[in-house]
């Protein structure tokens, strides 16, 4: 099974309040030259938890727009916890991270939440999808609690389940759907409110071979779209394919970065 | 420490929940010890009193004139009795104080039931003598202890006797039964008596607990005497109720609190110990699999549950005993007791019931986690299965809402036994709440009820006490001679002694009632001169008063010359008086006050209960207690008496009055008149209402600059504030807010857990960039639908609670309840009370609610 073929799309209506440049899913036959300003703005970053290790040591890292980097490494190398840390989920003991001209490890509660909505897509492991909750309330979720006219966001979801295919199961529940069908419907939420970054966790971590590949297919695209992406896997297929630029973490620090087209190391 | 104890204290980690099981039983406890030592304490004295006296369940009065002593003395085989005493004779006289220890000579006292007895002892109604010896020649008596300010020693003069023949005081003797206010030996009665005497016959019955058994006797002892022979006759029941009066009308609604606090105890800690074994099953299965047994691990939960509910009876104890100090205070002044207390066994029973409640509830779900397969145990996670309430989430997803609002409304439905746990605990938070307030409302127009004994803005006394208004000077009450005597002035006092302590059977409201002996009568006549500042002194310079004219007419002139004064002051509205006087109803032992109003005091009735204000003479109200001691019902005739005069009047109403027992006679003037009866001069008021916008203040200024002169003086009338009223709403707001507090500890505690189990669902929503105000929004949400609902249910209910309890405090107090004073549940209360449980609710919501915005996503997310 293929990935969809994301479509061309009316991208005019933008309903979040995002500064940042607006990447949006468009024209996969012309893919836009990624715009050489700083989206993601990592210096010398560390985070501890308790007394344990750093989970990241003086980590410093930048990420243009419209890239897609793969971040690897091993267990407890830290990529989750960078992860958090550009989602404004935790923050840096020591540092500055700055995305999208956001100072993310100053906000409090509130302003990261609002920062979380306009400018972050998130793609879960485990896909995090609200079990008691419809694919298609699952999919608005994150226009409602931004605020955005219901008819509008309705339109929206129903528009990003027909791209990725799961438009048939709008009215299902997650537990219904196959692991493949159930991320590409996070994909559809985190999608959702037009975010200038997508994170993606393991995002083919918990699925089969074909499942894996069709999230691999999906999230090609989306990046061949302009969707700056930045993902953190054990899987290095997934980094080679997805990616244009694969990091490598050991222990807290960057020991490798390398750029490369999406399928092969340039 | 074992394994199984190691377990037990890792429960007292779980701090919301141990707070919440300790408080829920500290309620539980303390209300159930406040209310068993009140109904133990109230029933205790009289009960152990009357047993060692053999009182008499029943005292009966018969006209000697139209029966013989030997009849009489048969009624007690005609009426079954098994054991009896009588007849003695009796007469009601009124004595004038010869030489006293309290009271100054010259002092005309109430009139008093005296019976002859040549000892105290027999097979009924065994005296108490406390204090000197038994009358035993002529010209010695022996008087209540308790119930006059009369010592040994003290000289009576009774003028109304041929003779007057003075007897001393020889000693003093208590009847728990109130059989007589004083004895003498028979042959000293009968030439007091004359022949205006009467018999006196005391009776036991192997069944006398009802009023009804009570009633059957009194009729078969009626029925084996001539027609109107027997005149009246006095139940022990009465006499109990009054004795018991003060604690017992606590009692009602002390043990409603208790059962809501047991009920909501019983559900908080099912519901905790259920809770934290849901929370805890991966954590059951870890313990079994190294080693548990089923019986260790129940044996554990229990334990968890019980640490804090010992804590909480134990604090329970303690409060219930602290509670009651005030109550059983003014209870051990009724019986002129040592200070009472709560019984031992109440604090040692109670707590054990309470804990044993407790543990009985925890064993169910405590079973559960011991019954629990391992592996199942193991392979269980904490998030509660889905499935439930989806319907009723995409039904309300549908709705114009904020998406974090129809969240939280959808989500009682995911969990409905949690949420019905939450409906129960707010909806007896809002019955407890709906209850007091209910309660509260009511005792406050009971007390404005009972103050309109004494009606205006202004009252004047027509012969003000020397010292002038609220001075000292006068007596209108001889000195207690113990604390069983009135703390306070009686309801005669002069101007600014409204508001004294409670009479001797102070029920709701009763405050500074008249005293036991009502008022006493300077008289004239030889006899020693009156002392300096006794009741008709001449006001000497710079005192205000004058002494009472002597006959009616004067009496009526100066009363004229007054509301004269009265009429033609500006900002006068309207005025009547009022004035009272000791005098006798057939049936009754002991004196009665009679009220009489003078003018048009429509404006200023007492509360009529049932029936109407009366509209001429011939016509009288009687308090609830006078009707239930007489045996008489609205629409009876009743017989007045005073110095051998009689007048058959018609009881045309119930009137709103605990004071004395309920010996009152609400009437006209002229009823009095036709008795031949004067009021006590020095017992007339003139009560005043003012103009609107009229300040009273300098309306009484300039009043009394017209009325110094007459020897009148006025002063504002000030409300009284009852302290038993005033205990009473501490007491229930008290309890009421230990109630709210647990009810909403039973929210806190139960979103907790279930913030517990929905700690992923929340980190999505937060990684999907829910704010912290959403997520507060959420989970109040999750609680509003709840609380209104259980608003909506514990309202009525406590609507209900307040019904059933407010008429049992007024059986208790010896009164009826005007119906005003239960309605008190309009549309503008119950509105607010049943948005009071959206209130709990919420209030409860609102800790989880904090946690729950500042748990941390990352965290929340990796929570499996």
């Amino acid at each position: 099974m293929s990935a969809p073929r994301i479509q061309n799309s009316d991208m005019s209506e933008p309903q979040v309040p995002v500064s940042a440049p607006r990447i949006q899913i468009s024209d996969m036959s012309e893919p836009q030259v990624p715009v050489p300003a700083p989206l993601i703005q990592i210096s010398d970053v560390s985070k501890r938890y308790d007394d344990g290790p750093p989970a990241l040591a003086g980590l410093t890292l930048r990420i243009d727009a419209g890239e897609a980097v793969a971040v690897l490494g091993a267990s407890g190398s830290g990529k989750s916890t960078l992860l958090n840390l550009i989602a404004g989920l935790d923050r840096p003991t020591s540092g500055s991270v700055t995305v999208d001209g956001v100072r993310v490890d100053g906000l409090g509660e509130a302003a990261s939440a609002k920062y979380r909505r306009a400018r972050i897509g998130m793609v879960f492991q485990f896909f995090n999808l609200v079990d008691d909750l419809t694919v298609h309330d699952n999919v608005l979720l994150p226009a409602q609690l931004a605020g955005v006219p219901r008819t509008e966001a309705t339109a929206r979801a129903g528009e990003l389940l027909e791209r990725l295919g799961v438009q048939r199961h709008a009215k299902a529940f997650p537990g219904r759907l196959s692991g493949g069908e159930r991320q590409r419907v996070a994909v559809a939420r985190a999608l959702m409110n037009r975010p200038s970054l997508l994170l993606a966790d393991e995002p083919t971590g918990a699925l089969d071979t074909a499942s894996g590949r069709e999230v691999r297919d999906l999230l090609t695209a989306l990046h061949r779209d302009g969707q700056t992406l930045v993902l953190v896997t054990h899987d290095v297929t997934l980094a080679h394919e997805c990616a244009t630029r694969t990091v490598e973490l050991v222990d807290g620090r960057l020991s490798r970065d390398v750029q490369h087209t999406a399928g092969g190391v340039r | 420490m074992s394994g199984v104890g190691r377990v037990v204290r890792a429960g007292g980690r779980r701090r919301v929940q141990s707070v919440v099981m300790a408080l829920t039983t500290l309620l539980a406890v303390s209300a159930s010890v406040l209310a068993a030592g009140l109904l133990e304490a109230s029933r205790a004295p009289f009960d152990r009193g009357f047993a060692k006296q053999q009182g008499a369940h029943l005292t009966a009065a018969f006209d000697a004139g139209a029966v013989t002593a030997g009849t009489v003395a048969a009624t007690a085989t005609a009426a079954g009795a098994t054991a009896s005493a009588g007849p003695f004779r009796t007469v009601t006289l009124r004595p004038t104080t010869v030489s006293g220890t309290h009271v100054p000579p010259g002092i005309e006292l109430p009139p008093a039931a005296l019976a002859g007895r040549a000892d105290p002892g027999g097979p009924v109604d065994k005296l108490d003598l406390t204090e000197g010896r038994w009358a035993s020649a002529a010209g010695e008596i022996v008087w209540s202890a308790g119930r006059s300010p009369l010592g040994v020693g003290d000289k009576l003069r009774f003028a109304g006797v041929a003779g007057s023949p003075t007897l001393t005081v020889v000693g003093l003797a208590r009847s728990v039964g109130s059989s007589a206010e004083a004895w003498t030996t028979p042959d000293q009665l009968a030439a007091l008596a004359g022949s205006g005497a009467g018999y006196q016959m005391l009776y036991r019955f192997a069944d006398a607990g009802t009023a009804a058994q009570l009633t059957a006797h009194r009729a078969a002892v009626a029925a084996a005497v001539p027609d109107g022979a027997l005149t009246g006759a006095s139940s022990y029941l009465t006499v109990k109720r009054s004795a018991e009066r003060t604690a017992a009308t606590f009692v009602p609604f002390v043990v409603a609190f208790g059962v809501l606090g047991l009920c909501m105890s019983v559900l908080i800690i099912g519901v905790v110990v259920s809770g934290s074994v849901g929370a805890a099953t991966r954590r059951i299965g870890i313990l079994k699999s190294v080693g548990f047994t089923p019986a260790q691990v129940t044996r554990a939960y229990i334990g968890q549950a019980m640490i804090p509910a010992v804590v909480g009876a134990a604090l329970g104890v303690v409060l219930g005993n602290v509670a009651a100090v005030p109550v059983l205070a003014e209870e051990s002044d009724a019986f002129g007791t040592a200070p009472l207390t709560i019984a031992p066994w109440v604090s040692a029973v109670v707590p054990v019931v309470a804990l044993v409640a407790v543990a009985v509830t925890a064993f169910v779900p405590a079973l559960r986690a011991g019954r629990l397969r391992t592996v199942d145990a193991l392979a269980v996670g904490r998030t509660p299965a889905a499935g439930r309430g989806r319907a009723a989430r995409r039904v309300l997803g549908r709705l114009p809402l904020p998406r974090p609002v129809s969240l939280g409304l959808a989500n009682p439905f995911s969990s409905p036994s949690r949420s019905a746990t939450i409906v129960a605990a707010v909806a007896l938070g809002a019955l407890g709440v709906t209850f007091g307030a209910g309660l509260a409302t009511s005792l406050a127009g009971i007390q404005d009820g009972l103050n309109r004994r004494n009606a205006g803005a202004v009252v004047a006394h027509v012969f003000a006490p020397p010292g002038g208004p609220g001075g000292p000077g006068r007596i209108d009450q001889p000195p207690p001679a113990d604390p069983a005597q009135t703390s306070g002035p009686g309801r005669t006092g002069g101007p600014g002694g409204q508001s004294g302590g409670p009479g001797q059977s102070g029920g709701p409201g009763q405050s500074g009632g008249p005293g036991q002996s009502g008022v006493p009568r300077q008289t004239s006549g030889p006899g020693p001169a009156p002392q300096p500042g006794a009741s008709g002194q001449p006001g000497t310079a710079g005192q205000q008063g004058q002494a009472p004219p002597e006959t009616p007419a004067a009496v009526a002139a100066a009363v004229a010359e007054v509301t004269g004064a009265i009429e033609a002051q500006p900002g006068t509205r309207r005025w009547f008086t009022t004035g009272q006087v000791e005098i006798g109803v057939s049936g009754l032992t002991a004196p009665v006050t009679a009220f009489a109003f003078d003018g048009d005091a429509t404006w200023g009735t007492y509360e009529v209960i049932a029936g109407r204000w009366f509209d001429g003479p011939g016509q009288i109200l009687v308090p609830t207690a006078f009707l239930d001691t007489t045996g008489l019902r609205v629409g009876d005739t009743a017989t007045l008496s005073d110095a051998g005069r009689t007048a058959k009047v018609r009881i045309v109403g119930e009137v709103l009055d605990l004071s004395d027992d309920g010996r009152v006679v609400v009437t006209d003037a002229a009823t009095l008149t036709a008795l031949g009866t004067q009021v006590d001069p020095q017992s007339v008021e003139v009560h005043i209402d003012l103009d609107a916008g009229v300040g009273a203040k300098s309306y009484v200024d300039k009043l009394n600059a017209v009325l110094e002169p007459l020897g009148a003086a006025a002063d504002v009338n000030v409300a009284e504030i009852s302290e038993t009223v005033v205990a009473m709403d501490t007491l229930a707001a008290t309890l009421t807010v230990m109630l709210v507090v647990v009810a909403g500890m039973g929210v806190l505690n139960t979103l907790v857990l279930d913030t517990r189990e929905r700690v992923h669902d929340l980190g999505i929503f937060k990684a999907l960039g829910m704010s912290p105000r959403q997520t507060v929004t959420m989970v109040l949400t999750s609680v509003a639908g709840t609380g209104l609902l259980a608003g909506a249910i514990g309202v009525p209910l406590g609507v209900a609670l307040h019904h059933l309890v407010l008429p049992a405090m007024g059986r208790a107090a010896g009164t009826g309840i005007p119906a005003s004073y239960v309605e008190v549940f309009g549309p503008l209360m119950v509105l607010p009370l049943i948005l009071g449980g959206l209130v709990i609710a919420v209030a409860g919501a609102l800790l989880p609610a904090g946690w729950a915005a500042k748990t941390r996503t990352a965290t929340a997310l990796r929570t499996e």
